[in-house]
């Protein structure tokens, strides 16, 4: 119980703790904002992501389109706002996947050493003497390449693509934070009275070690999702991280670009605000934890 | 002319937005060619008041205004860093604790302290490097042709201070601070250095205001001292009157606190001190130490002036002058149950307990490329080499040893945390397997571990009743609700309120974590405690409490203790029985108390007499060893001290194990030298030790 009470005063200080100096406010506030987009973005635009109907086509920013019309004459703001949710599920959701396995597989090698830990060692050296994006095109590549069955593993795969593909980006980044914050952490003597009465390995790690490892980790997750959300928009842009139509930030600033450009700017110029916007924002706030975690260290 | 001569000096810190007085109304005058010590607990202001009077404050610290400090007459309580600068490393000079984070580890040590000459000199090259290496030898430092070419981290920590030293005298300055030099260092090393400090100060004039915690080094080296505590001057006075006729009653607390030489738990226990340093932040009203103090009346709700009972004295206390006029007796200021805790003798036989029969542990080291190319294997690391001993049920054996005798390796290959290369472990007449998981759950409850760092030793993310209910359940298969009666009665055992039970590590101060792991080890009620240096990371206030609390525990609980120390005082106090280790096997045991008259193993002598002893009375010249302790990668041939040893005999020492010499009373040397000649030799060197 005692736990439980403390881990919620824990969170609600640091939630304080992110609104105690204006820089890491404002950051924090737009991301609070964005992922209030994610989940009633799509309940409150004004419009549908893909209607056209009667709406104009490539009409500047007026009160009724705030942020104009493109090409198609789909409605940039609802399109802008009903993307957010994309943006968080494969950003944030491939981050949080990265996170997880990363930790178990830095914990386990930074606990166990010896020839396991040097062999995981090199394949997340190998893995990340790739560039990001390289790395999420080849694995892209191949995914799209499965044959697709409905309900087939390889379809929820496709499905999830980008995901997991940022999952598979970040998983040696967090592994390696997550294993060298271990390798201190093992060396104390509440781990080794741990040891000393028999524990289970699963007991070492995850109640020993892992919650002296979450401040690190916490730093560390919040800078990985700001570079998410720059990979998923760079695949989008790139034409492989989403389909047209989907409202996709990437794909959005992709198709309005070139001719289109000339006859409606704001269709590409206000997609690719939010992406701005959004990377500063966590940015700010990544800063900001990283700053409480130090202090409180 | 007064080298240093301060007044009035308050110095504060800024935590949190807040300025934070550390130090307030500190004064000190110091001559030149004497030894100023401060003395306090952590937290006294001690560091911080030694770096203040040299202006050499961390960025968030300041002097606060009306601060006056003299340095050769000339006021520098405000003067910039520019000017700063030019005094210090020329005139001024600190000698911090850890001297491995002073040196540069990437210039060569001949070039670091030339540097220093060169920058407050205008010698040339050849005169500077000249300068380096009288330096060097004044420190004695073998060959200091070569220790110029060589880098920090290749010589060992004790030559690395000396360096140090010889480096904050290379300019001759008037004024030399040393904040805690030999702390961090061996007893053995610890001698030579306050040996080396004392004569190279007398003989240079130079004055010097030394920082400790050690009221022993206090006693060895200090001409006067002054005593701090939460920031502020208790007492002022020449070392022989601080110890002889202490006029505070923090400092008889402190004084009391450390066991005499020669005082066992069987004859009464130690005195402690209640309660714990207040916080700077939330001083109490009156005097600090009131809330503390077994002296404190009414009046003490008010602040105490620094009064001065006699020239050359000064004192923070009310009640100074009952002390001096001898209507309060000092030994008697704080409370202590006169019992013995420990009331059996030795002579009781006890049945064997744990038998270790020539137990190794060696550590392989990595073939380096020339390994791979000349074909050769390269020798390990024989950190445990061969020990026999056994452990008798429900008594302490004291491990000694400097640093590198493999005393921690020893106790981490009986606990399970290392493997045994080979040799046998017999617990309660079964085979003890050498890997923790090949333990079955009684063994694993049987044998318990007190680690050194009371800060590492508590997850900080548990409370402590969860950390003691884990091996209550886990080891001695309790239900939650019988865990939580037991951790309740397990805190009462170690002197702590019930409610801690729901407090975090960080909550709770160095002596308090130490009771809590102490609560912990007993939790699954052990046959055989593991305990490593316990309690030298504590202040002397709290380590008496902490030792007392072992020895009721053992006698409650009957448990069996190795208890592994550096400092001799304190094994003696508490063990029953004494092993010495040295280079991985051992080389005396016998009675803790035979430690203190001869026979003693030459090694064993030196260490004794490295101990500084909390008396001014008595600075004899310790035996010293000058050598540092051989690599145990390169084990000597014949006896494994030959290289230091002062008595050694001739080739015999070099080339033939030596034998193991019995008293016939269960004391046991491995040496060359027959028992009645060691008795004979000893008799003339080895200081006397009055029986209490």
């Amino acid at each position: 119980m005692d736990n439980i009470q403390r881990i919620v005063q824990g969170v609600l200080r640091f939630i304080r703790q992110l609104f105690g100096d204006p820089q890491t406010a404002v950051g924090t506030t737009i991301v609070l904002l964005f992922l209030f987009l994610a989940f009633f973005g799509n309940a409150l635009a004004p419009y549908g992501a893909n209607e056209t109907g009667d709406i104009p086509v490539s009409a500047a920013p007026s009160t009724q389109h705030p942020f104009g019309t493109d090409t198609l004459g789909r409605d940039v703001f609802s399109r802008v706002m009903i993307g957010t949710s994309s943006i968080f599920q494969k950003a944030g959701l491939g981050t949080l996947l990265a996170v997880l396995i990363g930790t178990v597989i830095g914990l386990y090698i930074g606990y166990q050493g010896g020839w396991i830990d040097e062999a995981t060692s090199r394949v997340i050296d190998a893995l990340l003497a790739m560039p990001a994006l390289l790395l999420a095109l080849v694995i892209l590549g191949v995914i799209r390449n499965l044959s697709l069955e409905q309900g087939s593993l390889q379809f929820l795969l496709a499905r999830n693509s980008v995901l997991l593909v940022i999952a598979v980006v970040y998983v040696p980044i967090v592994a390696r934070v997550v294993r060298s914050s271990t390798l201190e952490i093992k060396t104390r003597e509440f781990v080794q009275a741990a040891r000393i009465r028999g524990e289970s390995l699963g007991y070492i790690l995850f109640r020993e070690i892992f919650p002296s490892v979450v401040p690190t980790l916490v730093v560390e997750a919040s800078l990985r999702f700001s570079y998410a959300i720059f990979l998923v928009a760079a695949l989008g842009f790139l034409g492989i991280g989403a389909n047209p139509p989907t409202p996709d930030w990437g794909l959005m600033v992709e198709e309005a670009r070139g001719g289109n450009y000339n006859i409606a700017p704001w269709a590409l110029n206000f997609p690719a605000a939010a992406i701005a916007l959004l990377v500063v924002g966590v940015n700010l706030m990544s800063d900001g934890i990283k700053n409480i975690v130090q202090k409180s260290e | 002319m007064s080298v240093l001569k301060a007044e009035n000096v308050g110095i504060s810190y800024k935590v949190n937005k807040q300025w934070i007085g550390a130090v307030r109304e500190f004064g000190i005058t110091v001559e030149p060619g004497e030894i100023y010590g401060i003395v306090g607990e952590s937290g006294s202001g001690k560091s911080t008041i030694a770096r203040g009077l040299i202006r050499y404050l961390p960025s968030n610290g300041r002097t606060e205004p009306g601060s006056r400090i003299e340095f050769l007459g000339e006021d520098i309580s405000a003067a910039p860093p520019a000017q700063m600068r030019n005094i210090w490393g020329a005139r001024m000079n600190l000698v911090p604790q850890n001297p491995m984070a002073a040196l540069n580890p990437s210039i060569r040590i001949g070039k670091q302290i030339a540097e220093l000459i060169g920058a407050h000199t205008d010698l040339s090259r050849e005169a500077i490097m000249d300068r380096v290496i009288d330096g060097l030898e004044r420190v004695n430092l073998a060959d200091p042709e070569k220790l110029v070419e060589r880098f920090p981290h290749e010589i060992s920590g004790g030559q690395q201070q000396r360096v140090m030293i010889a480096m904050a005298l290379s300019t001759s300055p008037k004024l030399l601070v040393l904040d805690e030099p030999t702390t961090a260092l061996d007893v053995t090393t610890e001698a030579v250095i306050l040996e080396l400090v004392r004569d190279l100060i007398k003989e240079d004039e130079t004055a010097a205001v030394y920082v400790t915690h050690n009221l022993g080094v206090v006693a060895q080296i200090c001409d006067r001292v002054i005593v701090m505590y939460a920031g502020e001057i208790m007492a002022d006075a020449p070392v022989y009157d601080l110890f002889y006729k202490p006029l505070h009653p923090y400092t008889i607390g402190l004084l009391n606190a450390i066991p005499q030489p020669g005082q066992t738990k069987r004859d009464r226990p130690l005195q402690t001190i209640p309660g714990r340093p207040p916080s700077l932040a939330d001083l109490p009203q009156g005097c600090v130490y009131a809330p503390r103090c077994p002296l404190a009346i009414e009046i003490c709700q008010t602040k105490p002036p620094l009064e001065a009972p006699e020239a050359g004295r000064l004192v923070r206390c009310h009640r100074w002058k009952e002390l001096a006029d001898g209507s309060i007796n000092p030994r008697t200021v704080y409370a202590t149950d006169e019992d013995a805790i420990i009331t059996d003798t030795l002579d009781e036989e006890r049945e064997p307990l744990l038998e270790l029969d020539s137990l190794y542990k060696y550590f392989p080291t990595r073939r380096t490329v020339q390994d791979i190319i000349k074909g050769e294997k390269p020798s390990p690391v024989r950190a445990v080499d061969g020990v026999n001993m056994t452990v008798n049920r429900g008594r302490t054996y004291g491990l000694v040893g400097e640093s590198g005798s493999g005393k921690t390796t020893l106790s981490k290959v009986v606990i399970g945390l290392f493997e045994k290369t080979g040799g046998e472990m017999i617990l309660m007449g079964v085979e003890l397997p050498a890997a923790l998981r090949g333990r079955d759950r009684e063994t694993l409850a049987d044998l318990q571990m007190i680690f050194q760092n009371p800060q590492n030793s508590l997850n900080p993310y548990l409370t402590v009743g969860q950390s003691i209910r884990r091996p209550l359940m886990k080891l001695g298969g309790l239900s939650r609700t019988e865990a939580e009666t037991e951790v309740r009665r397990l805190l009462k055992a170690v002197n702590l309120r019930e409610e801690y039970a729901t407090r975090y590590p960080n909550e709770l101060s160095g002596g308090e974590k130490q009771r809590v792991a102490i609560a912990r080890a007993f939790a699954s009620n052990p046959m055989l405690i593991l305990a490593d240096e316990p309690v030298s990371a504590l202040d002397v206030s709290v380590q008496s409490a902490v030792l007392n609390l072992l020895a009721r525990l053992q006698k409650d609980r009957d448990a069996a203790y190795i208890f592994i120390s550096h400092d001799l005082s304190v094994v003696s106090y508490l063990a029953d029985y004494i092993a010495v280790m040295y280079l991985g096997h051992l080389v005396e045991v016998g009675e803790a108390q035979e430690l203190h008259q001869p026979p003693l193993h030459p090694y064993t002598e030196a260490l004794v007499s490295a101990i500084p002893i909390p008396d001014p009375a008595r600075r004899e010249d310790p035996v010293l060893l000058n050598e540092n302790i051989p690599s145990a990668r390169d084990i000597p041939s014949g006896c494994r001290f030959h290289t230091r040893c002062p008595r050694k005999i001739g080739a015999i020492c070099e080339t033939d194990a030596p034998p193991w010499r019995a008293d016939g009373e269960g004391h046991y040397i491995r040496c060359h030298i027959p028992i009645d000649e060691l008795i004979e030799a000893q008799r003339k060197t080895l200081p006397e030790v009055e029986h209490s």
